[in-house]
């Protein structure tokens, strides 16, 4: 059988080079109208009164009181309001939609709708705790109270905006009583769901197609429900076509981003200097609706000792209301956060007690049948050693390592180690999702996939339709697989959580594998697969306790950089890394995910700055907010181990995430390397380094 | 409004639009060539890259008016020529694609940069694509695909 891991030409890419695929965008429906939200300009009060000019012919205003049933975006808190009714939170709080023909004539009736506040003391900081988790494992109190040295930093982490290149829209209508929507999102039924809960009607009145996605990074997760829910309200009433475009500056002001923290950790160090517990507090900005920041959290929690093993452990998670932009699912999703935080403090811990911390942090690291952090076990081989001493070899870590540590010459080096839970966390897949994939041989003895897993760049098109390809021992050609539409495809779940391969890719095998046992040449076969748990499997949601996750991916990053003395501008100098993503189903989109994921990943934690004002987001563009260039990435050296898992399609386990969580640490031992003291704050921009320098060395 | 006359991928053309339109919209609407794509409609992320007499420029800080006598070429009018293909066969080889809405964009930087310099360094490809973000890839694997176009399609520059 030849190795699935062979690249082969992704399936979209001829369509997407010569400027023929069709993104949201790019739909005109004749007679199509277009619509502008009008929203909070501020951050906490109530709307006294609304003055809307005479509107001209054919122009309309949508608001709470069209909405049919129910005013709320369903996600997973329920606090998220179609439109706003009486109260504002947030700056950007959508009040209601101009709708109409001409876009001119839109932004001018936009531009004379006046709105009164009644302006109320808004809350920034950490006060309001509406999501408060904790944990325990063996008995963090009792090794607090037998040790004598506790070592506490707190590590601080700001915003990040997705930036896919591609604004968020959607363009919907009205075809005999039912309302179809396609738009620029992960998860087509996640929006389906929520526009039935808001216009209250049934299954089949309500169509949700994908167009092609230009970028997602998890963006696109849960903000697109909140789209859809407002538009499908105006056609519903309107029934008319209408296109709901954003602008650049309306998305970066108004979707969602990565949760700024406030993480504080303390370990209690054993005689021979090892931590034998840990007590740690995660704090997370949810901004002014929690939408899925429970969720986020507790990935953030299940991360709390990332690739190491530690005995006892207390550990209690925030998520706080704040009246700025709701912050939401980004690829990583709680983890690269709290894998920063730890891997600092490893190393912070090891530099306090005069340890070589790459000792230091071998003996910590995690084992194959350690507990996991919830008393669960890593049931599957680890081969993090390797990766390690790979990652090491290629980078030429010890060497710089020691050489950089002791001169002067403003260079550094830092290495991640990390791993990223593949899926749903715990029993999600089985008591949420319960994902159903379809396979259908028609009578060509073509075979075509539908499942409502979105390609937005990963590659799953081609990965997917390679497994299937190769399970029934036909040619890819023969494997056809359209972008989701909800008329056709079953829930096969939400394109997140770096389930795509591994879930999903899972199913289509197994439904592959029947397939082609019930084949029968020239005739119609259909195969419906559902999910089931492994059976080793035990997940306690209410204590967090058992295995959090199927199966984990791991990974090592080493950054190198130089820091400008003079500017204390940092210069990436090149990334190699080292990944245990189980088996590429396709070593090129692999890759691929690789460099991509990095350079975010290392982006956030040095050159990625989003801060706000009073609730007023200071970076309005990609101007303002800074992105990597081709000049500003470096090059990378990758090595993909293969570690097959044995549930996962052809060994493959998750990835996507996987390539973004480890960046922002390596990077930020790096330049504290270079710089010679400690980093507790990302992104470490010439501003913060500026400070450090302030102090003296560590 | 008097009419602007350019040559759009080959062809004489014409239009009636207010010269301050930008080019962008001119060539989404009214000629139906959606493969210029926006990604900020403020000069940062070249998704909107088109070339003019051959050099690229971002349509969406381009005012109609400045067309008047140029040779404009969009994806569409690239796609097809030898110098696509050879960009496009490199681009597919080393991965260079992935959620493609920046891609248009940097196909017509990459011909903008080989037009000018069929042999270029590292470093000079990565500064002949500062003007194109790219979220997906890290840009690694569009560089190498420039690098790899300059010596296959050999001679096409
Ligand atoms: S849309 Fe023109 S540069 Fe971004
Ligand atoms: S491929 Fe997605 S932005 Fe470049």
């Amino acid at each position: 059988m030849p190795d699935i891991s062979k690249a082969v030409p992704k399936l979209d890419e001829e369509e997407k080079m010569s400027g023929r695929a069709v993104y949201v965008d790019d739909i005109d429906i004749p007679g199509m109208y277009f619509a502008r939200t009008v929203r909070s300009t501020v951050a906490k009060g109530r709307i006294v009164k609304i003055d809307v000019p005479k509107l001209p012919k054919d122009y309309h205003i949508i608001d709470h009181t069209d909405i049919p049933a129910k005013n709320v975006v369903k996600m997973i808190f329920d606090d998220w309001p179609v439109f706003a009714e009486e109260k504002v939170t947030h700056i950007g709080d959508p009040i209601m939609l101009v709708v109409g023909k001409d876009r001119a004539v839109i932004d001018d009736i936009c531009e004379n709708i006046a709105i009164e506040y009644a302006e109320e003391e808004p809350v920034f900081d950490f006060r309001d705790s509406a999501v408060d988790y904790r944990f325990e494992k063996g008995d963090a109190k009792k090794a607090f109270e037998r040790t004598a040295r506790h070592i506490e930093y707190t590590y601080r982490t700001g915003y990040q905006e997705q930036a896919y290149i591609e604004p968020q829209g959607f363009v919907a209508y009205r075809e005999q009583g039912r309302i179809t929507l396609i738009g620029s999102i992960q998860c087509p039924y996640y929006v389906k769901n929520a526009v039935l809960d808001t216009l209250g009607c049934g299954e089949d009145d309500v169509r949700v197609k994908q167009a092609v996605v230009g970028g997602a990074f998890g963006g696109k997760e849960e903000y697109p429900s909140v789209m859809a829910c407002q538009l499908a309200v105006a056609v519903k009433k309107l029934n008319v076509p209408i296109k709901l475009v954003f602008g650049r500056e309306e998305d970066m002001e108004v979707t969602t981003k990565r949760h700024p923290s406030t993480i504080t950790l303390r370990a209690a160090i054993a005689e021979d200097n090892t931590v034998a517990a840990l007590d740690a507090h995660i704090k997370l900005d949810g901004g002014a609706y929690l939408g899925l920041s429970n969720v986020v959290l507790s990935r953030s929690m299940l991360a709390v000792t990332a690739a190491y093993t530690i005995e006892n452990l207390n550990v209690a998670g925030d998520v706080y209301l704040t009246n700025t932009v709701p912050n939401g699912a980004f690829r990583g999703f709680g983890a690269p956060q709290m894998i920063y935080a730890i891997e600092m403090f490893m190393h912070h811990i090891a530099k306090d007690l005069g340890e070589d911390v790459l000792e230091f942090r071998l003996k910590h690291l995690a084992k194959q049948g350690d507990m996991t952090a919830t008393s669960g076990h890593f049931h599957e081989p680890i081969i993090m050693p390797a990766l390690i001493e790979r990652a090491m070899e290629m980078s030429d870590y010890r060497r710089k390592a020691s050489t950089y540590a002791k001169d002067e010459s403003n260079h550094g080096i830092g290495m991640s180690w990390f791993f990223h839970g593949c899926g749903f966390t715990g029993s999600g897949e089985a008591d949420h999702i319960k994902a159903e994939v379809k396979l259908e041989k028609d009578i060509e003895d073509k075979v075509h996939i539908h499942v409502a897993a979105v390609d937005m760049g990963q590659g799953s098109k081609t990965t997917l339709a390679k497994v299937v390809a190769e399970t029934l021992g036909i040619p890819l050609a023969d494997v056809v697989i359209d972008n989701p539409d909800t008329d056709f495809v079953p829930d096969s779940g939400p394109t997140v959580a770096s389930r795509t391969a591994m879930v999903v890719g899972g199913l289509l095998a197994r439904a592959g594998q029947r397939l082609k046992s019930e084949w029968v040449s020239g005739e119609t076969v259909v195969v419906i697969e559902k999910y089931k748990q492994p059976d080793h499997i035990r997940w306690d949601d209410e204590k967090f306790h058992g295995d959090a996750y199927p199966a984990y991916s791991w990974g090592v990053n080493v950054v190198e950089v130089e820091v400008d003395p003079h500017t204390y501008e940092v210069r990436v100098e090149n990334v190699t890394s080292a990944y245990d993503g189980g088996k590429a189903l396709d070593e090129r989109i692999v890759l691929g995910q690789a460099d991509g994921g990095i350079a975010q990943g290392v982006a956030y934690g040095y050159l990625e700055v989003m801060e706000h004002d009073k609730g007023k987001l200071k970076q309005r563009n990609l101007t303002d907010y800074m992105i990597p260039t081709a000049v500003d990435t470096a090059p990378t050296r990758t090595y993909l181990f293969d570690n097959p898992y044995a549930l996962g399609p052809f060994g493959a386990k998750g990835f996507g995430e996987l390539t973004l969580v480890g960046g922002a640490p390596a990077l930020a031992l790096a330049v504290e390397m270079a710089i010679g003291r400690k980093v507790t704050k990302i992104p470490v921009t010439p501003e913060v380094i500026m400070e450090l320098m302030k102090h003296g060395k560590h | 409004m008097e009419s602007i006359e350019f040559v759009l991928n080959g062809k004489p053309v014409s239009i009636r639009r207010h010269p301050s339109a930008r080019l962008l919209d001119v060539l989404r609407e009214d000629f139906g060539l959606k493969g210029t794509k926006e990604g900020c409609g403020e000069g940062e992320c070249g998704a909107c890259a088109v070339l003019i007499d051959h050099r690229i420029v971002n349509s969406c800080c381009y005012p109609l008016a400045y067309a008047r006598g140029k040779r404009i070429t969009t994806i569409e009018g690239f796609a097809g020529t030898p110098r696509y293909e050879a960009i496009a066969r490199a681009m597919g080889e080393e991965g260079g694609v992935q959620c493609g809405i920046c891609t248009p964009g940097m196909i017509i930087a990459a011909e903008s940069l080989l037009d000018e310099n069929p042999k270029p360094s590292e470093e000079e490809i990565r500064v002949g694509l500062s003007g194109n973000l790219c979220r997906c890839t890290g840009y690694n694997m569009i560089v190498k695909a420039i690098r790899r176009a300059a010596k296959e399609g050999e001679g096409l520059w």
